[in-house]
């Protein structure tokens, strides 16, 4: 075993350069070169200021805008520096008072039974960046009433920020709410 | 259950068949020492490595000093990966300023990489700095995976060769796989995950002023170069805290696919490799069709459970078309989160893009009885290869107890040394998964760290130690585990299911290697047809699986009766 020390560590050694430091900067330079917007996060901008990025969910309560999924991430839903789940079981008592209590919060907001499940499930990184277009649809009324829009205009951009399956079958039909709502503050009232 | 879902799972699967071959083949020349592009490119370095480490490249070793070589490797992984951790307050690219990593902690995480486990008890974006997850994790993301390759070599050595007594040499083997195999591919792989959306920098954060006015801060970090070997490697450990269900590690459907692919093509591979290499091709098809039947069955099974939803929340008013949401990306879906849960488990990958722990009962029961039968569809690159020789081994045997013949397998008769080496393999596993278990529900304190009562709280605590075993790495969330008691007792669990597994197989190796290959005759069982492949997935499922199956009836079984009855716990 001692002779196989002095390989040991100096190839550790060695590969630790090349797989440790090598390799992940020589993607970093060429990531920011080749692709900047995305090596750093694919950020959104507004006003010359970062309101988010494109691929991490943000939390929104307001009546004029629509609302993301629930989130589990602590201590604020959508905390993007503290990722995850809320790792209940399906017979979790705190999962059905939760869902429970969520759904009543919805049928105030005039969404009925039957919710679509994305409403009222908190998703596996607690940022999901997207709803279900049956969710999106259902809060349509809301967001209407609230902005003094027409339900028609708010349907069209609807359908125009959905996005569909990719070959017609690669992916799940979704909506961005970040992207969803900042066409929303762009749209004329 | 949907036909798209179906098409897209199918997908996949085209895209690993078509990669196998390829792939199969270009690593055979790597171990077999033939020349080529990379070989071309890296071959002075190759070469500068030996000589700096004092290694002839061409004196092969024998079964016991080979794994020596390994131990001797793993300990100096585990050591300085220990001494990272411990020390990153002084180490530089630490934006965040993070202190350093607790001492049980940091044993749990440094033995959980050096395994090829990748088990997080920690959440990435908030203790690792990123010197720790480069030149740390990153690092051992690579020499865990090279290493589990180089054994698959040497045993693969061994029934490729006639009476040898050298299998290879460890230092070459392993060298040669991480710079000719691993670095390139996951170089070519970090850059399209770059491309997908992945983030690549050193910047900690940045810090984005939500439209309702709040601030969120975004973890950043190089996350593309540690995804791409993570799954490359199949380790499974995941940059941020929700791993592959994180936007920023897997962002669309089609990174969804590359993230698979990247984990399955290589060990599905490997076997292609093993048939090349002993000569017959339709061996290594024959292994890959008993894993992908397995494997394609894992998928359907969560597929269909998660696909049906929770009837406790249907009954609240939850709309069922969507399935069991709960833990899942709306991007996803059902489809290609079973698929990406029953791969990740069928190898030891580990890595999630749901949560387990909220799967329902059946849907939760296949990942983890997938790592139970041994992580060998196809399982960890290399680790999965050794892992279902064993069964094939324990396979032949049985078939010779039925005729009354002496066991061959590939020429290489299999007597009671090797029987009584592969049992003892084979029943390290459910000894450290169901012992582990036993003793923490016994224990007031570990039962204090489950999430979820119920039947789902025996879950959690034997999927923990599942996981370690196997060396696979994801969890069922709820059980707090960064705990004295779950570190200590999960990183020994991980150390028996990678060593006290590998020691023996590696015995076995150097005893077959030894034997004379026979040609086979007409009374030689064949081992590359139907009958053989049925034979293997009986023997998988009854020595791989049965043990398991009470504590499973207490737990994920229990847990679906109580769902469909609405009972909560």
């Amino acid at each position: 075993m001692i002779n196989h020390l002095r390989p040991a560590i100096t190839i550790l050694f060695l590969l630790t350069l090349v797989t440790g430091l090598a390799y992940p900067l020589a993607v970093t330079r060429i990531g920011r070169a080749l692709l900047p917007q995305q090596a750093q996060g694919s950020l959104i901008e507004r006003n010359g200021q970062i309101v988010g990025s494109r691929l991490i969910g943000q939390n929104f309560t307001s009546d004029r805008y629509f609302w993301p999924r629930p989130s589990a991430t602590s201590p604020d839903p959508y905390s993007a520096s503290a990722s995850g789940g809320s790792n209940l079981g399906p017979t979790s008592a705190k999962l059905k008072e939760r869902v429970d209590s969520d759904m009543k919060r919805l049928s105030v907001a005039g969404i009925a039974a039957p919710v679509p499940a994305d409403a009222v499930t908190t998703s596996g990184s607690g940022l999901d960046p997207h709803i279900s277009p049956d969710y999106a649809a259902a809060q349509v009324a809301r967001v209407a009433k609230a902005r003094g829009v027409n339900e028609a205009d708010l349907k069209a951009l609807l359908s125009r920020l959905t996005e569909g399956r990719d070959l017609g079958f690669v992916g799940e039909p979704r909506v961005n709410v970040l992207e969803l709502n900042l066409a929303l503050d762009e749209m004329k009232s | 259950m949907t036909i798209v879902g179906w098409l897209q799972i199918s997908l996949l699967f085209l895209f690993v068949a078509i990669a196998i071959k390829p792939l199969g083949v270009y690593m055979a020349q790597v171990f077999e020492g033939e020349r080529n592009l990379a070989t071309k490119l890296g071959g002075p370095f190759e070469r500068g490595f030996y000589r700096l480490a004092g290694i002839n490249p061409d004196k092969e070793q024998g079964w016991l000093s080979y794994t020596l070589a390994m131990l001797a490797f793993s300990l100096a992984g585990f050591v300085s990966l220990y001494a990272i951790l411990r020390l990153q307050a002084y180490l530089p690219l630490n934006p965040q300023g993070f202190p350093a990593v607790p001492a049980d902690l940091a044993f749990n995480t440094a033995v959980s990489f050096v395994t090829n486990t990748n088990w997080q008890n920690y959440a990435g974006e908030a203790v690792m700095s990123h010197f720790s997850q480069m030149a740390g994790l990153t690092v051992h993301n690579f020499l865990s995976a090279a290493t589990g390759m180089a054994l698959a070599m040497a045993v693969t050595r061994a029934l490729a060769r006639s009476k040898v007594s050298t299998l290879g040499n460890f230092w070459v083997d392993m060298t040669r796989a991480t710079l000719y195999v691993l670095l390139p591919i996951a170089f070519i792989i970090a850059l399209g995950f770059v491309a997908m959306g992945l983030p690549q920098t050193l910047d900690a954060s940045a810090t984005a002023t939500t439209l309702e006015g709040a601030q969120q801060v975004i973890s950043l970090g190089p996350v593309a170069s540690q995804e791409a070997i993570k799954q490359l490697g199949t380790n499974g450990g995941g940059f941020f805290n929700a791993n592959a269900a994180h936007p920023f590690e897997n962002p669309t459907a089609w990174s969804n696919y590359l993230n698979i692919f990247s984990m399955l093509s290589l060990s599905a591979a490997l076997v292609y490799t093993f048939g090349r290499m002993v000569g017959n091709r339709r061996q290594g098809w024959a292994l890959i069709t008993a894993m992908a039947v397995l494997l394609i069955t894992g998928v359907a099974v969560t597929y269909w459970a998660e696909a049906a939803g929770n009837p406790i929340l249907t009954s609240l008013g939850v709309d069922a078309a969507q399935g069991n949401m709960e833990g899942k990306e709306v991007r996803f879906g059902q489809a290609m989160t079973a698929l990406y849960a029953a791969v990740t488990t069928g190898l030891s990958d580990g890595g999630v893009n749901g949560m387990h722990g909220s799967f329902t009962g059946l849907g939760g029961l296949v990942p983890m009885f997938l790592i139970q039968l041994g992580e060998v569809l196809p399982g960890g690159v290399g680790s999965g290869l050794y892992g279902m020789l064993v069964f094939a081994l324990l396979s032949v045997f049985v078939a010779g107890l039925m005729v009354g013949r002496t066991p061959e397998f590939l020429g290489k008769k299999i007597e009671g040394r090797e029987m009584k080496f592969a049992m003892l393999a084979v029943l390290i596993l459910p000894l450290v998964i169901l012992g582990f278990t036993a003793i923490s529900v016994m224990l007031p304190f570990a039962v204090a760290s489950i999430g979820t009562a119920g039947p789902h709280g025996l879950s959690e605590i034997l999927y923990a130690y599942t996981s370690a075993a196997g060396n696979n790495g994801s969890a069922f969330g709820g059980l707090s585990g960064n705990t004295l008691w779950y570190n200590s007792t999960l990183g020994i669990a991980m150390l028996l299911g990678r060593f006290a597994y590998v020691i023996p197989v590696m015995a076995i190796a150097g005893s077959l290697a030894a034997k004379v290959k026979t040609p086979a005759s007409a009374g030689t069982f064949p081992t590359d047809g139907p009958l053989f492949v049925g034979l293997l997935i009986g023997i998988i499922l009854i020595l791989g699986g049965l043990q398991f199956f009470p504590a499973l009836a207490l737990g994920p079984i229990v847990e679906h009766f109580a769902m469909l009855a609405g009972q909560t716990f």
